[in-house]
Order: C-alpha cells, then sequence, then structure tokens
C-alpha cells in the first residue's frame, strides 16, 4: 500500500493513469477502519496486479479529504484517470466483503 | 458432523466478549462469530466514564481491546463471519454463516444493535458526507467547523460533550423542551459555551451539494421551519435490534429485541441473548458484560443437563 498524503496525492492518485487506484481513507481514531486493514491488505494481494493501492490517513489529511468529499470514515473509493468511479460510503461496510465487491468491478 | 463447540457466541461486543470469557474459563469450547468489528457499538465510544473501573483513559476501542485479549487468553476462538440463517430445531444448533457453518450445543445470541436512523430528507444520500452516527470515527474532520446533534438522550449529550474539543459549535436538536440525558450530562453541556440547543424541533431535511451545508430544522410546536448552517450532522436517536436473521426462529418483541427470563434464556431450549439485543431497560457496557456472564453460566448448565448427564 502506498501511504498518500497532501504532497503525493495528485501525483500517485490523481494524475495516475496505468491502472485504477484504490484509496482507503482512514483515521486514527476510527477502530472499524484499524480493523478492516489487514483484510485490505489481503485484497491487495489479491487485486494488486490491476488495481493500485493507496491509503489515506485523514487525521492528517484533513482538508485533503474534505476536498475529496469524504467527511466520514471509513471511505474506500476507486479513482481511474484521476476521476472517482466508484465510492463506498461506511454505511456500505460492513465488512473486506463489501470492498472486494467494488473492487471486482474493475 | 463437523466439530460442535460447546457456546457459539454470535456478536463480538461486550456482552459476546464477557460471555466468552466466561465461557472459556469454565473450560469449555467456545466460538465467537462477528461480521463486523470486535468491540461493537462501544467502539464508537470516546469515554466510558460510567463503566466501573474506568476513571481515567478508557476509551471504548481500548476496554473491547482488553476484553477480547482476556477472553482470548482462556481460550475463545475468534472469527470474522457473517450468519446468514440458524437452525435451533434439533439439540445441536446450527449456525450458517457465509463462509462455512459452525455447530454447538448452546447459542448465545449477542448481536447488538445499531443506531437508528433520523428521518429526514437525503440522510441516506449524505451519510459519509456529514451525515454521522459515530463521533469518535469523524469528529477530527470538523475541527474548526460547526456541527448539530440530533437527539436528546445519554449518548447524544455525551457525543455533543465530545464533539466540542473539536467543532467551533455543536447545537443540539431535540424534538422535546428537556433532555432526557442522566443529569451529570446535562449539567456539563448547559455549562459548555460552544453547546447551543434547540428545543421541540425535528430535522426535516439536509442540504448541500455533495457534502452536507445546512439543515431544515421545523418546530414541532408552532410549525415553524428554519435553515442552519452546519458542516456535519451526528444522529444519535436510539437504536434498533440486529435480529433480522433469527426472526421466525425465536421469539421477538414487537420492535425486534428478543424477550429473556433474568438467566437470559429465549424461548427456545439452548439459545440465549445477552446485551442490546435483548428486552430491558438499560443498555450500556455494564449491563452487556453482565448479561454475557449470566448467559455463559446459563449456557453451562443448560450442557451439562443436557449433554453430560
Amino acid at each position: 500500500m502506498i501511504e498518500v498524503n497532501k504532497d503525493n496525492f495528485e501525483a500517485e492518485v490523481l494524475n495516475y493513469k496505468e491502472k485504477p487506484v484504490f484509496v482507503d481513507y482512514w483515521g486514527d481514531k476510527c477502530e472499524t477502519c484499524k480493523q478492516l486493514m489487514p483484510d485490505v491488505h489481503k485484497l491487495e494481494e489479491k487485486y494488486g496486479d490491476k488495481i493500485k493501492f493507496c491509503s489515506l490517513n485523514t487525521s492528517q489529511n484533513r482538508r485533503l479529504a474534505i476536498a475529496q468529499k469524504v467527511l466520514g470514515l471509513p471511505t474506500m473509493i476507486v479513482y481511474v484517470n484521476g476521476e472517482k468511479a466508484e465510492v463506498l460510503t461506511p454505511d456500505k461496510i460492513s465488512s473486506a466483503a463489501d470492498i472486494e465487491e467494488m473492487l471486482k468491478k474493475f | 458432523m463437523s466439530n460442535v463447540y460447546d457456546i457459539i457466541i454470535i456478536g463480538g461486543g461486550p456482552a459476546g466478549l464477557s460471555a466468552g470469557l466466561y465461557g472459556s474459563r469454565s473450560k469449555l469450547s467456545v466460538l465467537v462469530i462477528e461480521k463486523g468489528k470486535f468491540g461493537g457499538q462501544a467502539t464508537t465510544t470516546a469515554e466510558l466514564e460510567n463503566y466501573p473501573g474506568s476513571i481515567e483513559n478508557c476509551t471504548g476501542p481500548a476496554l473491547t481491546e482488553r476484553m477480547k485479549k482476556q477472553a482470548e487468553e482462556f481460550g475463545t476462538e475468534f472469527i470474522k463471519d457473517e450468519v446468514v440463517s440458524v437452525d435451533f430445531t434439533s439439540d445441536i444448533k446450527k449456525v450458517l454463516c457465509k463462509n462455512g457453518e459452525y455447530n454447538a450445543k448452546a447459542v448465545i445470541i449477542a448481536t447488538g444493535a445499531e443506531p437508528r436512523l433520523g428521518g429526514f430528507e437525503r440522510e441516506i444520500e449524505l451519510r459519509g458526507r456529514g451525515v454521522s452516527y459515530c463521533a469518535t470515527c469523524d469528529a477530527d474532520f470538523f475541527e474548526g467547523l460547526d456541527v448539530a446533534v440530533i437527539g436528546g438522550g445519554d449518548s447524544a449529550i455525551t457525543e455533543a460533550i465530545y464533539l466540542t474539543k473539536f467543532a467551533e459549535s455543536v447545537t443540539v436538536i431535540h424534538r422535546r423542551d428537556s433532555l432526557r440525558a442522566a443529569k451529570s450530562l446535562q449539567e456539563k453541556a448547559f455549562n459548555n459555551p460552544k453547546i447551543k440547543f434547540i428545543w421541540n424541533s425535528v430535522v426535516t431535511c439536509a442540504k448541500g451539494d455533495e457534502i452536507l451545508e445546512s439543515l431544515t430544522v421545523k418546530n414541532v410546536v408552532t410549525g415553524e421551519t428554519s435553515e442552519i448552517s452546519v458542516n456535519g450532522v451526528f444522529v444519535f436517536v436510539g437504536l434498533n435490534p440486529i435480529t433480522s436473521v433469527f426472526k421466525g426462529h425465536i421469539n421477538l418483541n414487537e420492535s425486534g429485541y428478543i424477550p429473556t427470563d433474568e438467566n437470559m434464556r429465549t424461548n427456545v431450549e439452548g439459545v440465549f441473548a445477552a446485551g442490546d439485543v435483548r428486552v430491558k431497560s438499560l443498555r450500556q457496557v455494564i449491563t452487556a458484560a453482565a448479561d454475557g456472564a449470566i448467559a455463559a453460566v446459563a449456557a453451562e448448565e443448560y450442557i451439562n443437563e443436557k449433554f453430560n448427564k
């Protein structure tokens, strides 16, 4: 997983064109996010060749998250050519299976 | 038949974890099945100041993590899976999950409850975009911004106070003219300069382009409506039990909660319920933990009588 932040978000996510980019928006105080993390790493092993995996700590990059219209955790977004292609808001994530369903579309 | 556990506990919140601890300490084989996050709703609470012994640095996540570890040390097994159906008709109970089937002599249902929706327009659409049900998870997005809290009970007021650490202002919108929360909480809230109150009012609509910008608030006495500008709204208007998968297999009351006797027995032999999912007057970590302990002991007694004669 590539840790993205305000300095590299544009290069690693918005301007990246080779394959879809998955961004796991998480935060220091979000227990659900932390419990999902090992499963997301497993998903990277499975889908990493087709999709680029990134994570973004919103506690340290609040403005960036809000600019991406993320105001709740966990949020999972897949970007294609810098545009949001799929968004999973917190209410749509009860387990890693929900994330996998989204990734299967790419 | 595959491995038969003594007890399967469905749900890994404080009730399930405490049942796991008591069960495995009695040398029973115990499996806890959790679909989402271990710790349950307690992981969304920043400060558990009403749990005995938790005077300082006792966050919900920290406490429930310790509960899990303690149960694990005595031998409780944990898996992440989601229950899709159950068969409680034989002596050996079957629990069918997405990734496998599990069998046990007794089952403890500790699936808990989840936040009820506020019931205003565009609520679902703006979830994770300003509409939240978890202050601990999302509070730090709102540093220096204005937020609202809907509700007047313990959860609403506790979280409103917590949010003042981040937000510029916290407006509590409550449909009555007084709070239901504990008096000590009310006092803290009334003395907090960042907290404002809008009484006798409900939120009818959330507005905003992609993210929340304002709420339409209706006074239920006068019928007047007004707009308040907020970037976040936290909804704490009660709970719904998580019992749909058990419908038709055990008795539920009209709200979906599970009635039990004082030993946590449901109407089906060998099936127990513990914690928020049960019909009870006080839904707290302390009462969930107590339920879990009682359920595990009752399950042990049941197993001894039924299977070990």
